[in-house]
């Protein structure tokens, strides 16, 4: 099986997200700002190494969007177990999704994939659309936000989770799946790994995204919460709390 | 310019994420013309007149019995070639977060995702965003012709302006696509999903151990089917709650009116989750848990005394 998997280099959620001077980023350096491989993405590069293990030959091929700092997020797939890496480098990744999607659609055309997998979203952006989009560009059938897959051959079940029930869904391969919590359980790097993904080929082509469609006004911290109350300790602040819902918030 | 809004239907039947995406096409002037894909007549599309709605367009196929993601993205694109809208809104549902970045895609757009703002400025469509678990927002100016936008369920509630809308039934020739859904296997009867709920009452570690959700299941219960029980990553991980019931940032984001977060600590990709909830009510036993910081109102102690004790009061309430 050959397989790619599109993954992105986000800000873990624990960081504080300080906003630069220019109020429309984010402040990286002056921030302190901790970067991991996004945790959908780890579903997804799970998915293809268990696919690629079970089929008992392949290549699992890892795609990333970013800085040149975006190395050491495609090392850490490939110490899970890929075997490649690219990585297309731009200093900024384009705030319009479709921009990210070109460049990754023009880069992926240039081989033949029986899967090429994405996170569902980027904890980030929570664009959950790169996937879908890629899809389009290439004319291929594409399921979001997979929890459960089943492949025999060139035919694939998969599984989604919508509001108050779950979708089943049949596809045919090739395709682009976008991966939920629950398709699996993402291994950890062992050293081993580590070591060798090191020795792993990693591709650096460069890239010049659009300017594309959507331009940023404003990165603001969200509007405080009004300061909250602690209505009491124990089932005596109760009755008060029930009052302050009906009369104060007026939600019962 | 006209606002196509773009509405869903389950099983023949309008579903109420619909009126919100009406109610949020009216803002922007120019009229607003609701589009719904359904294999045949839809029950309560003409709802979308009550919300706003000038012109209700129902686009059949019997490719459309189910969610078809191809059918439905070539269908609704086709449309939007011929309408020449200045904005095309979805919800950013199950349903529409698979299919607004199809549509976009065929009409050369991205989409501006998961929205709980937007406006039009002059000429211009002006969105807000969260982004970075909800610990900023990201405004953004919307400069494609049409701009393709979704927004963030429960964020924009339904307001009505009746309206007298005509109504249009067109049957559309589309393939049926090489995705098809085989089946929805539906959560049992009367299970409210927590992406849809009014009121979440969620359990994290401090509930001790699964069979305890029972007392969050009874306090939802004495809601009278409004409100659904929520959880935890902590609680979702150890296999306690099933991950669809989970709020966060590897579950679903949710902005019901009342959240109720009981034995939760509050961490950041809880948050995530349910800052933007209209109310949030915190019951934990540490008084310096980080929910207690973004709750509204909180109440400090044992919660196997305090949670029985308000579904007394609540079942008070509406009994």
């Amino acid at each position: 099986m050959k397989i790619a998997v599109c993954i992105k280099r986000v800000p873990d959620s624990e960081t504080r997200v300080k906003i630069a001077a220019d109020g429309k980023s984010l402040d990286e350096a002056g921030g302190g700002v901790k970067f991991v491989l996004n945790p959908y993405d780890e579903f997804a590069v799970e998915e293809a190494l268990r696919r690629k293990e079970k089929a008992g030959t392949g290549e699992v091929s890892v795609i990333c969007l970013g800085p040149a700092a975006a190395q050491e997020t495609i090392r850490t797939a490939l110490a899970m177990g890929a075997d490649r890496g690219v990585l297309l480098q731009a200093d900024k990744i384009p705030i319009d999704p479709f921009e990210t999607a070109k460049l990754i659609a023009a880069e992926l055309k240039g081989a033949t994939w029986d899967l090429i997998l994405f996170g569902r979203m980027a904890i980030d952006d929570y664009n959950h659309q790169v996937g879908p989009l890629v899809a389009e560009l290439l004319g291929l059938p594409c399921v979001s936000a997979v929890s459960h897959l089943d492949i025999e051959g060139t035919k694939g079940v998969a599984e989604r989770e919508i509001e108050g029930g779950i979708e089943v869904v049949d596809f045919p391969l090739p395709a682009v799946l976008t991966a939920d919590k629950g398709l699996n359980e993402p291994r950890y790097p062992a050293l081993k790994g580590i070591m060798a993904a090191k020795k792993k080929p990693l591709d650096v082509k460069p890239v010049q995204p659009g300017a594309g469609t959507l331009e940023i006004v404003a990165l603001t911290p969200p509007p405080d919460r009004k300061e909250g109350k602690i209505v009491g300790e124990g089932p005596g602040a109760v009755g008060e709390l029930v009052r302050l819902l009906r009369e104060e918030a007026k939600v019962l | 310019m006209t606002t196509l809004a773009v509405l869903e239907q389950r099983d023949g039947v309008l579903r109420k994420i619909s009126h919100e995406v009406v109610t949020a096409a009216h803002r922007l002037g120019g009229g607003v013309e609701a589009v719904v894909c359904a294999a045949g007549p839809v029950q309560g599309v003409d709802q979308a007149a009550r919300f706003g709605a000038d012109k209700i367009v129902t686009l059949t196929s019997p490719a459309f019995a189910k969610y078809a993601p191809e059918a439905y993205a070539q269908a609704l694109a086709d449309r939007a070639k011929q309408g020449g809208y200045r904005t095309i809104v979805f919800a950013a549902s199950a349903t529409g977060k698979d299919l607004a970045p199809r549509v976009a895609a065929k009409l050369g757009v991205g989409v501006a995702a998961d929205l709980t703002d937007l406006a039009t400025d002059g000429d211009a469509l002006v969105v807000t965003r969260p982004v970075y678990a909800g610990k900023a927002l990201l405004k953004v100016k919307v400069k494609s012709l049409p701009a393709v936008v979704s927004l963030r369920p429960n964020v924009f509630t339904p307001v009505e302006r009746p309206k007298t809308a005509t109504a249009e039934t067109v049957a559309v020739n589309v393939p049926a696509g090489r995705v098809t859904v085989r089946e929805i296997k539906a959560a049992p009867a009367g299970t409210l999903d927590v992406a849809e709920a009014q009121i979440i009452i969620s359990g994290g570690r401090g509930l001790k151990e699964p069979a305890n959700f029972k007392v969050l299941e009874e306090l939802a219960r004495a809601f009278g089917g409004r409100a659904a029980v929520g959880a935890s990553r902590a609680v979702v991980d150890a296999g306690w709650r099933a991950h669809s019931d989970q709020v966060g940032q590897t579950g679903k984001t949710v902005s019901p009116s009342l959240y109720i977060a009981v034995g939760i600590s509050g961490a950041i990709q809880h948050l995530a989750g349910m800052r933007t909830s209209k109310v949030i009510v915190a019951i934990n036993k540490d008084k310096d848990a980080p929910i207690f910081k973004v709750a509204d109102y909180g109440v400090v102690g044992d919660l196997f005394e305090i949670v029985p004790k308000l579904t007394d009061e609540i079942r008070k309430l509406h009994g």
